[in-house]
């Protein structure tokens, strides 16, 4: 579904990907680890299209669309989601407006009706259980007051409403405590299916635990350097990083 | 060129026929009038409080006036229908400057008077003395409105009454050529009299300028209450100078809420002096601008009585080429200790050619009071645009939700419940392009 290649990009003039290669297929499990600031957020956010990196290289194709060539919105229409690593808080619009509006512009962008008020209701209450969201937080403001674990229990709620074909987790475990952290890594679990896929960005070894990856990627100063099976994660958490770095330089 | 000439000489030369139409008291008021614009001169661009308004250049086009008081034969009710409605209101228009009674669906119990000023001086002469007693003469606007105002309209709640309806006033400016509405609002409310007032300007012709100079005066008695929206769907073409004076007694609680949806170039002055123990004032205001529209807001809150609150929020959303301005003034009298006054203004500049400018002030001259001024000039956040697009909301959508957001706190605020929700629409609708302009409103707000 997902082939990137030889990517590369920038921001604010300094090139961050220096030549990403990534085959993901339906039904796998990625895991992207690293050391900081290595561009794994940078990956996530080329690939969802925040405006402020600049593609210099490369090419992306999701389901045999350029991929680069579509709006961020377009982009999550044809199936491609991000969970942030720090989700925007955004006072004054509802959960509820916010969701409803995303729903049925991407039903429009697929062709179909919007959802009439109590399917979508019954829609969010359905998917709010799949991550324990209490009603009280769909009523509120997005994100707004809500804690670190709250906000990426959020994030996962949405992507059970989005439905995406690729879902981008990027540094889900950061802020969570191991309750937390278990309701989240279920979350994303009953969401799995043979039909998508999902990317978990990381730094530790610790959610790979609960969202068991089938591949492990190394990515170092804008390369993935290393690939290999889910062993590779434990490798890292007994060996650090240094030696990936000693190898690369 | 002083644009006050054009109409002193049209006062000078018609002054019988003018005066042959109007109430004896503004024909009184005229003379004080006609005194105070000797040698003014209307506010230009760059002048203190008018940074950028220019009040001259506003007034310089030969407008005509009605001083004939030729009525329209057309009944506003027939021609126009209201954005707001489902609230049961008292309906009464003007259609150009001229009162229409017959827009009256309901009859407003308990001695509550709605009239023109022509049939008040008949009916309640001892009211009409309150005329002219809050708006001051040394604005050269308000006595340019002075000099040329024939009629007007009383509303008046007597003692002890509440006004059991919602008071709308819709104004409805429809023209020909370029002409100029005359507009004098009295609002006496008595000790504990209860009211909320909801006035619409509307203006139908598209094709040619006019100029709506309007002066409004309320009088709150002691532990009266009342609510003043005041809202603006014109169209590009109106210009307006509007000067609202409040004047509150001990304990009387007055929210006045200027909103603009669509206009032409606005110059809004607000002055509100409080003048009892424990009054309270919610003084609101939320623009909406893109294209070329211009609001201006100038406000003033005189304190002078201890132990009162005044709540001060005027927002403003432009985009496009819009220009909005905002000076705000409180001033805490000496000896008024306990007062809380609190002034906002906050302002989104939704593209590099909006232009905002702002000025608040702070004059207090007693020592144990709570005061305070804030105001921001921000863009939409960027970062909240990105998130939401994620999600698959589109740009324009996104920058919809964001605006409407912002105005939140400023459509909660309004106490009456079917404008409230009706303000959630409109603004919606504003913002995704899809409010009518009022040309169009007979047909497309209902």
């Amino acid at each position: 579904m997902l082939k990137i290649k030889d990517l590369h990009a920038s921001v604010e003039g300094k090139e961050i990907l220096k030549g990403v290669n990534l085959t993901v297929r339906p039904g796998e499990v990625h895991a992207i680890m690293g050391p900081n600031g290595s561009g794994k957020s940078t990956l996530s956010s080329v690939l969802t299209g925040h405006p402020a990196f600049t593609v210099t290289g490369g090419e992306v194709e999701f389901y045999g669309k350029d991929l680069l060539a579509l709006s961020p919105e377009d982009r999550a229409h044809e199936g491609l989601f991000l969970s942030f690593q720090y989700p925007v808080e955004i006072p004054g619009v509802s959960m509820v407006n916010f969701m409803r509006a995303a729903v049925n512009e991407k039903r429009r962008y697929h062709g179909q009706d919007p959802l009439s008020a109590s399917d979508f209701l019954k829609l969010m209450r359905e998917k709010r259980a799949v991550v324990q969201l209490d009603n009280k937080l769909a009523s509120r403001a997005v994100n707004e007051g809500f804690s670190g674990g709250e906000k990426k229990r959020n994030e996962i709620f949405q992507m059970a409403m989005l439905e995406p074909r690729l879902s981008i987790l990027d540094e889900t475990d950061s802020g969570l405590d191991i309750d937390a952290l278990r309701i989240v890594a279920s979350g994303v679990n009953q969401l799995k299916s043979k039909e998508n896929a999902t990317i978990v960005i990381t730094h530790y070894q610790r959610l790979l635990d609960y969202i068991k990856p089938d591949f492990v990627h190394i990515l170092y100063k804008g390369r993935i350097v290393m690939s290999a099976g889910p062993e590779l994660a434990l490798e890292l958490e007994e060996k650090g990083y240094d030696w990936i770095k000693e190898m690369n330089s | 060129m002083n644009s006050l000439t054009q109409y002193i000489e049209l006062h000078d030369q018609h002054l019988k026929t003018i005066e042959a139409h109007a109430p004896q008291v503004l024909n009184d008021l005229r003379r004080h009038a006609r005194q105070a614009l000797e040698g003014a001169m209307l506010p230009r661009k760059g002048q203190e409080d008018y940074e950028a308004t220019d009040l001259n250049a506003m007034f310089a086009p030969d407008y005509g006036v009605n001083i004939a008081r030729l009525d329209f034969d057309i009944d506003p009710a027939t021609v126009f229908h209201c954005d707001v409605p489902n609230m049961s209101t008292c309906m009464y228009y003007t259609y150009n400057d001229i009162f229409h009674p017959s827009g009256t669906a309901r009859k407003l119990e308990g001695g509550v008077v709605v009239e023109s000023l022509a049939q008040a001086a008949v009916n309640h002469p001892e009211l009409l003395e309150r005329c002219g007693q809050l708006a001051s003469l040394d604005d050269p606007a308000v006595a340019l409105n002075t000099l040329l105002a024939q009629d007007g309209i009383l509303v008046y709640v007597p003692d002890g009454f509440s006004a059991d309806r919602t008071i709308q006033l819709v104004n409805i400016l429809n023209y020909t050529r370029p002409m100029m509405v005359v507009r004098r609002v009295l609002v006496i409310l008595g000790r504990n009299a209860h009211a909320r007032m909801l006035v619409c300007d509307h203006t139908q012709s598209t094709e040619v300028d006019c100029l709506s100079s309007q002066v409004v005066e309320i009088f709150a008695g002691e532990d009266a209450s009342f609510d003043y929206y005041d809202m603006e769907e014109s169209g590009p073409m109106t210009h307006r100078v509007s000067s609202i004076y409040v004047h509150q007694q001990g304990r009387s609680n007055v929210l006045v809420d200027g909103i603009t949806l669509t206009n032409g170039t606005s110059r809004n002055n607000y002055h509100v002096v409080v003048d009892g123990e424990h009054a309270e004032t919610q003084l609101l205001g939320m623009t909406i601008a893109s294209g070329t529209q211009h609001v201006d807001t100038y406000t003033h809150i005189d304190h002078r009585a201890p132990r009162c609150h005044s709540n001060e929020m005027f927002k403003y959303v432009l985009s496009e080429q819009a220009i909005g301005a905002f000076a705000g003034k409180i001033l805490v009298q000496p000896d008024c200790p306990r007062v809380e006054a609190y002034q906002g203004n906050r302002n989104i500049c939704a593209s590099d050619t909006a232009r905002m400018y702002t000025k608040p002030q702070l004059e207090i001259y007693t020592d144990d009071v709570k005061c305070s001024h804030g105001t921001t000039i921000g863009q939409l956040d960027d970062e909240a645009l990105f998130y939401m697009r994620t999600r698959g909301i589109s740009l324009d959508e996104a920058r919809n939700l964001l605006m409407q957001a912002f105005m939140a706190d400023v459509i909660d605020a309004v106490r009456l419940d079917t404008l409230r929700d009706r303000l959630r629409y409109l603004t919606e609708k504003r913002f995704n392009g899809t409010l009518a302009n009022c040309g169009a409103c007979v047909a497309a707000c209902r």
